[in-house]
Formats: C-alpha cells, structure tokens, sequence
C-alpha cells in the first residue's frame, strides 16, 4: 500500500499490463516521447520501446479505426484522445464499428480496445478540453463505460478495462489525476462492472462517479453536522449499470440524489433517477433528485465554478429530501 | 519476412490508365505492366463470367423480394475478380456493400454473402475463415480498420497484406485521408483500391474531385499511386498484385462504370444519358478477356459453354439456397452485443421470450 496520484496509479497500470501480455499497445497523440500531456504515459515508450508504445499522426477517428483492425488482428490497443471533445471525430469509429462488430459478426470478431478519454472540467481548460461526454458512449449498446473516483479504482479499472474481450470507454476524471491516493495492487478484484458503496450511511444516497465521488464524500462529511447520515455509491461502471448495489443502497435510506458534472437534459442523470424510481419506488420517502452542471455549452474558466456541483448545491439538495416527510411523516427508521 | 518498396516506384500516376487490353480486346504493345500469365487469365475469365451470374442473380432476388436491396457491380467485374484473385491466401480484403462478386470469388458461400442484404443478419460470413472483413456500409471507414490490420501484421512479423476497397464517393470522406495518412506514415502493406465507376449515387465526379484524378490523391500522403483501367481485368490484377508485393502502401484508381442503378432502389435515368451507359457497355471487361482470350486460343467454344455451363449452376444454387424462408430467432438480439450477456439484457431477453410465449 502507497499513496500514488490518480495519474501516477493509470501509467502503473498500464506499465503492468503492458509487462504482463506483449499483445498490448499504447497510442495515440504525444503518448511517446512526452508522455501524454497529462504524463498518463510517461516513462512508458523508453521502456517498452516504440513498437509498442508510439505517437500516431494527429487524427481521433484514425486512432479509433486502425485500433479496431489491430484489435481483429489480435492486438490489444489502449489509445488515448487526449481531451474529451477531441474524442468526436472518432464518434463513428466507436458508436458504428467498435461497439457494434462483435454483434454484427455475432462474436466472431472480439474487439478488445480501450479508449482513455481524459474528460471533466475543474482544471481551468479553455473550450473543448472540459467536456463530460458519458452520456454519448452510454448510450451505444456495446460499449463498456467506465470512470474511476480514486487512485486505487483507476489503476483496478484500467487493468480490467484492457483485459476485458469488450471495448472500453475509460474515462479520467482530469482534476482528480493529481488528488493522492492509497493504491493497492493486489488484493481482491472487485469487478469492473460493480458500484462500491465509498461511505456507509442511513439517511439518503448519493450516487456518484468520476470527478464527483471526492465531491459527494466531502458533502457527506458536511451533511453529517448537519445531522444526516449519508450514504455515498461510486458507480464506477457507468454501463452496464450495477442497479443491485444502487438499489440495495436506495432501498435502505429511502432517499437519493444523482450527482455529474455533466449537462443535466438528457444527460447519465436521468437514467439513473429512472432506475431507481422503476426499481426503489415502494422504498421512497421522496423523489430522486439530481444536481447536475447547468444545460450550457461548458463555461469559460472563471465561470466553471458555478456549472460545476458544489458542495452546498448538493447539501440543498439533501435538504429538499425533507419535503417529504413534512407532508405525510416519516416512514422507515 | 516483410518485403520493402521497390526504389522504383513513384507516387505520380501516369496520365493515361495502364492497360493491358484495348477496349476491343487486343492487346497493348507498350505498356509497363507484365500481362498475367495463361492459366491466370482463364481463371479470370471463369470467375468474372460466373460473377456477374451471380450479381444479376442477385438483381432477380430483389425483385422476387428475397433481398431487402441488391447493389450490382455489374460492368465492374474487373476490379472485383482482378483484385481479389491477385491476394495471396495470406492476404486480406477489406469490402463494401458492393462487393459481392469479390466475395464469392474469395471463396465465401454466396448465401453467407447475401445474408447482409437478405435481413437475416448483419453478417453471414466468419471473417477469419475466409480473411474478408466483414462488408462495410458506412462510406470509407474499413480504409482504416484495414491500415490498422495491416499494421499489426506488420508488428507480428507475418507477410500480410490487407486490399481495402471504396467507391469514387468514398474518397471525399475523411476516413480515407487518414487512412492514406497512417499507411503513408507507418509504410503499412495496404492497397487502397477505388472503384471509381463515376458516380456517387446521383453525384459526378465532376462535383466530387477537383484533382487530376483520384489517384493523385496519393501524392500528398506520400503513398504511390496508380491509375488503372478499371475494365481491363489483366491490368486491375497485375497492378494489385504488384502493390501486394510491394510491401508498402498503394492507392490505385481504377476506372470503371456501374452498368446498373445504385441500388435497385434508385432510377439512374435521372443523372445519367443511355449514350453514356452504350459508351460503357462497349467497353465490358468480360467481352474483352473473351475477345482476347479467343484470338490467343485459349478459350474455345467447348470451354465457355463449360463456364456458362458452370455460372448457370452457381445461380441455381444460389436460388435455391436464397428460396428459403430465414427466420433468426428473437433470443440473437441479445448475444454477442458483450462478450458475456449482462444482466440487464437477460432481463430483456426474458420479457421478450414471455411476451411471444
């Protein structure tokens, strides 16, 4: 056990697993020499040399598309887009061809590719580098989608991620890469299709992932001077979704908030707030509710900390919970 | 082991299509290309009379509502017969939807080619069985999945060449800039192979490309480039099968014509003149390998009824197989969209079977 930034935790993981099996790659845009502007791959060209860790040219969807026929010739590429919205040019690429081929060739052609999307905002980027893009990826049956809250979680998850026979959107929540962490890399494997729940709690549930799991425990711990035990659930798998372990979490405090960074129209949110209510709605002392980023192009730097969730929005929204039990009294515990 | 590009080779097309038949059949003194030998030859004219047996079979299909929709290849049996049997058997194809002809000529079962446009599936076909990727709809895209196979063979050691093919159409997406990029870039063994038959659907190459053909494409991404008459099948396989061994990239434009509509869902009148279709009719590569093939003495009259003989089989079969009524079963919508099925879709996959019980 050591403590490791979430960046230092994914260039762990990726060494290892390029260590363990010779069919994995590394690239993308500055990967090499530099080491990935977030130096996610430092170190990484100049031990495993160029054959397996490279730069490519400049181009997401050729990135994507030469990834998926390496994969069909039995490579494992880990690619890396650099920023959230340079990841669109590749949209076609990922939602046509890499979530699509196992079906359309019904498990013929296995297509075991990892795109690392570092995404979020909270770093002070300026337009096009802050984008929380989950929604598009979840959408497209296929695809894994997964992002990790802690050091820990991101070097489990992209081990997983890169052996997993499916294509994974692996998204890095960016203002957490520098955020230090304990790390173990042994231990039992939880499965990277399973929620946690990060912090036990009887009063409400708050259902988090990515950059606002270190959001929701913060609130948690102010919530708790306030009175209200609350319970945090890092989904880490965004699809499939784990609804066993949210529901079960629902199910015990009767109340819960959904909290992204991401535009809340349309947006993760909303799938998760159905879930519950479909699955939970007997257990319910109140609606679900959401905070999410506002529903605007992401800001400029010195407006972001408006869009992005707070602490404080997310405690108003615990408080809202009350409502309920003003109206018709108090149920459960 | 991998073969390097020979010095020789240049990234300017010529200005003229190589060839080695003229239009009526004779052969051109003159040209760079080696004419393929004898028995290759027949076997060109075999596999090109029986695919376009094929493909009008595949046209009646539509109309007797057995294939939801055909794309003909019919006046482009050239570049599908020519290019596909200049593979090597370690070789792989990259197709699009038009492509059946090359399909079957690579050997995939002409049920397992049409499953696509059948509805019964998306794919009929395993892939790795036969080294065809599976056919692509989306313009341009397979350029890439093709440069990254290719890529990867490389990094394995293995001698592996992948043939991609696009339309004239294709060209103008981004996918094959790229592509042509990354192969240029990582000197990948990819033979980009443009079919340019003139028309994207309605649309000209006139409003299409603005360069002196498509082949000078190339030259930018340092990727040597060819241009070819697309109905001369002699030339269509000695240039691909030249930029196979090369070892490197290759752009080759052949120039070509769809005899039929688009699809059969398009009416072709409306962009195009019946002169022009005449103009195209007259220069058939099946007429001219015969023509040729005749007057060499290797093809006598015993011999084609033999391969008409043969192609009139082929197209029974194909009938015979397509006859038949396909009904997947609603339990496929859920496989293989993972590699194991999640819970959430054993969960649909339950409602649905409940639902028709």
């Amino acid at each position: 056990m050591s403590a490791v930034s979430m960046a230092g935790a994914l260039n762990r993981a990726l060494a290892d697993s390029l260590a363990d099996d010779p069919s994995v790659l590394v690239f993308g845009e500055d990967v090499g020499a530099l080491g990935g502007v977030f130096r996610v791959t430092d170190g990484l060209a100049a031990r495993f040399g160029e054959q397996r860790v490279f730069d490519t040219p400049l181009a997401e969807s050729g990135i994507v598309g030469t990834a998926i026929g390496m994969a069909m010739n039995g490579l494992r590429p880990v690619v890396e887009m650099q920023f959230d919205a340079f990841a669109y040019p590749a949209f076609e690429q990922i939602t046509s061809h890499l979530a699509k081929l196992r079906n359309r060739t019904r498990g013929r052609v296995s297509l075991p590719v990892v795109i690392r999307v570092p995404y979020g905002g909270g770093i002070g980027g300026v337009e096009h580098h802050c984008d929380s893009s989950e929604a598009y990826y979840t959408h497209t049956p296929g695809l894994r989608v997964v992002t990790p809250g802690t050091p820990d979680d991101a070097y489990r998850l992209l081990r997983d991620s890169i052996a997993s026979p499916d294509p994974v959107i692996f998204l890095e929540p960016k203002r957490r890469y520098w955020a230090k962490g304990s790390l173990s890399t042994s231990g039992d494997p939880i499965g990277f299709d399973r929620a946690l729940v990060r912090r036990a709690g009887r009063d409400v549930t708050l259902i988090a992932y990515g950059p606002m799991v270190v959001t929701a425990l913060e609130t948690a711990e102010a919530a708790a001077e306030e009175g209200w035990d609350v319970e945090v659930v890092d989904l880490r798998s965004l699809s499939p979704f784990d609804d066993e372990t949210v529901c079960a979490s629902v199910r015990r405090t009767g109340r819960a908030v959904v909290v992204h960074e991401a535009s809340g129209f349309g947006g993760y949110g909303a799938e998760v707030v159905a879930r519950v209510t479909e699955r939970c709605f007997h257990h319910l002392h109140a609606p679900v509710l959401r905070v999410t980023g506002f529903d605007i192009p992401y800001p400029p730097p010195k407006l972001e900390e408006h869009h992005l969730p707070s602490v404080d929005r997310i405690l108003d929204a615990i408080a809202r919970l009350q409502w309920d039990d003003e109206v018709v009294g108090s149920y459960g515990a | 082991m991998a073969r390097t590009r020979a010095p020789e080779r240049t990234l300017l097309p010529s200005d003229e299509p190589l060839s080695l038949l003229r239009k009526d059949g004779s052969p051109v003194d003159d040209s760079p290309l080696a004419m393929p030998d004898d028995d290759v030859l027949v076997e060109l004219y075999r596999r090109m009379v029986v695919g376009r047996r094929f493909d009008t079979q595949a046209t009646s299909l539509t109309k007797q509502g057995r294939l939801a929709v055909y794309p003909s290849s019919r006046g482009q049996e050239a570049c599908e017969v020519g290019s596909v049997l200049a593979l090597r058997p370690t070789d792989w194809l990259f197709p699009t939807y038009r492509d059946s002809v090359a399909l079957v000529t690579r050997g995939v079962d002409p049920a397992e080619t049409l499953t696509l446009l059948q509805g019964g599936w998306h794919l009929g076909y395993d892939p790795y069985e036969h080294r065809v990727g599976p056919q692509c709809t989306p313009l341009a895209t397979n350029t890439l999945h093709a440069v990254g196979f290719a890529h990867a063979a490389r990094l394995k050691g293995e001698d592996t060449a992948a043939l991609v093919f696009v339309g004239d159409g294709a060209t103008s997406e981004g996918d094959t800039h790229e592509a042509l990029n990354f192969a240029g870039v990582w000197k990948a063994p990819v033979v980009f192979l443009v079919q340019n038959n003139g028309y994207a659907i309605s649309v000209p190459m006139s409003k299409q490309n603005a360069a002196p053909s498509l082949a000078h494409k190339g030259i930018g991404y340092g990727v040597p480039s060819v241009l070819v008459d697309g109905n001369d099948v002699a030339a269509v396989y000695a240039v691909v099968r030249e930029a196979v061994l090369s070892g490197g990239p290759t752009l080759i434009e052949a120039l070509t014509y769809r005899i039929e509509a688009h699809t059969n869902a398009d009416d072709a009148t409306r962009y195009r003149t019946s002169d022009e279709v005449a103009a195209w009719l007259d220069r058939d590569p099946v007429d001219r390998l015969e023509t040729y093939l005749t007057s060499r003495g290797l093809l006598d009259n015993a011999r084609r009824a033999a391969i008409t003989a043969e192609a009139e089989e082929f197209a029974a079969s194909v009938r015979s197989k397509m006859n038949v009524d396909v009904e997947p079963s609603p339990d496929d919508l859920f496989e293989h969209v993972y590699a194991s099925m999640p819970r959430h879709l054993r969960e649909q996959a339950t409602a649905l079977r409940e639902e028709l019980a």
